[in-house]
């Protein structure tokens, strides 16, 4: 029998990953795709909760939370291609320009 | 059954991140995470969601997957490999931050209670949703369709040849 603990330590784990991804990874665009796990694992978690309550108000969230991350990843990735035709590398740490 | 099906979709779901998180490829990266989306859509269903896991194969593995790859290609880093860190403590001190924070999710999800999963679902299906949010969350809705028409705009002029 798989209880509601058993998801919602799966989407913990998920979501370190994503926060070890954003950590550690320096491509722009693999970092994009370590958010893209983290909202992932939030959305098993509202999910999960939405059956162990028997309500749908996690599965409309859940939707919301997947329009804003397509949102999310559109305007992201025309930022990564911005920075790169300013400067050809998608290594965050070359975008310094702000810095002092 | 249904705990054998759910670990064989975490343990690909986990074995996913972790390609995401670990290749050095931004290609293999992309296709790692379009794994993730299918088994999270696997799980959805299991978990009696299945508007939400049709969204997730449409908008997740077909649209946000197929972006990614498409800006892959288009800077060209498909051949791009990440040096490896200066500094090589940075994993290990990335791995082990990674691992308080699961034990600190895990800890407080488990002290609150997660509460048990019973035959008593919510439904999952087009009609239910649709309902849902047709009439009780329409302004969210609304709100969602304004974003998604934001971020239209807002990706075509960071975009444009000249910023």
């Amino acid at each position: 029998m798989v209880t509601a603990d058993y998801y919602l330590v799966l989407s913990a784990i998920l979501f370190a990953l994503g926060v070890a991804g954003v950590l550690l990874r320096r491509n722009a665009l693999v970092l994009l795709m370590s958010v893209e796990v983290m909202l992932n694992a939030v959305n098993l978690a509202l999910i999960t909760y939405s059956r162990v309550w028997a309500n749908v108000e996690g599965q409309i969230l859940a939707l919301l939370v997947i329009a804003v991350a397509a949102a999310e990843a559109a305007v992201g990735l025309a930022i990564v291609v911005s920075l790169f035709r300013h400067r050809p590398t998608t290594d965050v740490d070359e975008a310094d320009l702000l810095k002092g | 059954m249904e705990l054998v099906i759910f670990l064989v979709l975490a343990a690909m779901a986990v074995l996913a991140a972790v390609g995401v998180v670990a290749q050095r490829s931004a290609v293999r990266s992309a296709l790692f995470l379009l794994l993730h989306f299918v088994c999270l859509a696997g799980l959805y269903i299991l978990l009696n969601a299945q508007f939400v896991a049709m969204v997730q194969i449409i908008v997740y593995a077909g649209a946000i997957v197929v972006l990614f790859l498409f800006v892959v290609m288009l800077l060209g880093m498909e051949r791009a490999q990440e040096p490896p860190d200066l500094r090589p403590y940075y994993g290990l001190v990335g791995g082990v931050l990674a691992l308080l924070l699961v034990v600190g999710i895990v800890w407080a999800l488990l002290l609150g209670g997660a509460g048990e999963i019973t035959a008593a679902a919510a439904g999952g299906s087009v009609r239910d949703l649709g309902t849902a949010l047709l009439t009780g969350y329409a302004v969210p809705f609304e709100l969602a369709s304004v974003l998604l028409l934001v971020a239209l705009v807002g990706a075509v002029a960071l975009a444009r040849k000249r910023l």
